[in-house]
């Protein structure tokens, strides 16, 4: 085996951050890893924390790695998106400030990721990594999406537990009984308990949940205060039970085989995507003839370039 | 893929002020680098943990405590000891400039002292992610 692959299973974490560089990057190498670590992975549980900017998610995030810590957890994945720039393609990553003194635990591996300009709240170099921990031996892993929006449910099928975290003062009831968001959760947090609103978020969102029809799992929701470690503990009791019930319902190996799914569509999206963009950037628009004999030229030549 | 340069921007030792790490790290944004902005009072251990786990190809450190020369040589110490050899080291900050040599030669890659250009730190940083790591811009993986 790769000496590089070798160390990172071993635990040397250097070689772990290397490894995971060049998945991200899908390499040649990268590829190869992630071939070898998939053949590992399918253990891990995974939770994702998802909700709008300035949530707590990330302070949340850190008082989870606490709970899970205490509880004998001995390795702790975290991954956590943020935006890119859609005018730079840079990206401003500070989720980490949030768990500033969790850098030094050893159990604990932190690692930020720009979203690159993937919508939907968590990106195909995400999916990968998650992947990859899960070879690694890290679990659970720990996905802080990108400050989501209302449509952001891609997480869906990336994780097993899907925690969408709210805060008092976005709005009203109506906004609990919409579509998107609000219909993935297993776990909804409103966090800031601490707020005089908090109580009424949390008699919308439980109404929202009551008047809703479930077929197994019906959705929790808990007041928590992140920052000031207030139900976190039943926060961890609640994410717990949920991996319990996906492991007996046999709901567990599916969201894997979901979330394998979907690695292998962003995958071979990738690929045709450079396609597509190679064949488009050798076509010349000087010659403008109309746009339909010009589209399927060029989708005859992706295609027979696949 | 393009790679992009992935900078570790962090305030180290006991200063509280970081207006001037945040406008630098906006601009290494501004310019296309993926940038972990890590907060202020950092210490080195923290600074080199943070660099394994993210795979940073360059550390930018903001001193404006007049630590520096207390504080770089430990951080240049445990980079060599976990293997960081290959990651640019920027420092910049308050430095008075007859301590810039001094920084150069303890390992440092690049110093920026007041009044630098933000133009110039991004092309500097530019510059030594492609010396350290051989990153070259516009070049896919």
């Amino acid at each position: 085996m790769d000496k590089l692959l070798e160390n990172a299973l071993k635990g040397d974490e250097l070689s772990i951050s290397r490894v995971l560089t060049r998945i991200e990057y899908m390499t040649d190498e990268g590829m190869k890893y992630l071939e070898e670590l998939s053949k590992k992975a399918g253990s891990a549980h995974t939770i994702g924390i998802t909700g709008i900017p300035g949530a707590g998610k990330s302070t949340l995030i850190s008082s989870l790695i606490e709970e899970f810590s205490k509880r004998g957890n001995k390795k702790i994945g975290v991954i956590m998106i943020d935006p890119s720039s859609p005018i730079s393609m840079g990206s401003f990553m500070g989720n980490r400030i949030r768990m500033q003194d969790k850098t030094m635990m050893n159990n604990v591996f932190i690692r930020s990721i720009a979203s690159r300009g993937h919508l939907g709240g968590v990106s195909s170099e995400a999916i990968m990594l998650i992947e990859a921990m899960d070879g690694l031996g890290f679990n659970p892993i720990i996905v802080e999406t990108v400050g989501a929006g209302q449509t952001d449910t891609e997480v869906v099928s990336s994780v097993h537990t899907i925690t969408v975290v709210n805060v008092p003062g976005t709005g009203d009831e109506i906004q609990a009984l919409k579509a998107g968001i609000m219909e993935i959760g297993d776990i909804y947090v409103i966090n800031k308990a601490e707020y005089p609103e908090a109580d009424v978020l949390y008699d919308e969102i439980k109404f929202a949940i009551d008047s809703g029809n479930w077929n197994g799992w019906k959705p929790l929701v808990l007041k928590v205060s992140a920052l000031k470690k207030i139900g976190i503990k039943e926060l961890v009791d609640a994410i717990e039970t949920h991996e319990k019930y996906l492991k007996e319902s046999g709901k567990f190996i599916k969201k894997i085989n979901e979330r394998r799914k979907k690695m292998i569509e962003l995958i071979i999206r990738r690929k045709i995507d450079e396609k597509i963009n190679e064949v488009i950037n050798k076509e010349v628009l000087d010659n403008w003839t109309d746009l339909l004999t010009i589209v399927n030229r060029i989708y005859d030549d992706v295609k027979k370039s696949l | 893929m393009e790679k992009r340069i992935k900078v570790i921007v962090a305030k180290l030792g006991l200063d509280g002020h970081d207006r001037g790490a945040k406008v630098v790290a906006r601009a290494l944004k501004d310019a296309g680098m993926e940038v972990v902005y890590t907060g202020l009072r950092q210490t080195p251990s923290q600074i080199v943990k943070t660099a394994i786990q993210e795979d940073a190809d360059v550390i930018g450190v903001s001193i404006l405590s007049g630590a520096h020369l207390e504080l770089i040589p430990p951080l240049i110490n445990l980079m060599k000891e976990n293997g960081l050899t290959d990651v640019g080291l920027i420092v910049g900050g308050v430095i008075p400039p007859q301590d810039v040599e001094k920084l150069k030669n303890m390992g440092v890659d690049e110093v920026f002292l007041p009044g630098s250009s933000l133009k110039e730190i991004v092309e500097k940083v530019k510059k030594v992610a492609e010396k350290k790591r051989g990153i070259k811009i516009g070049q896919t993986t």
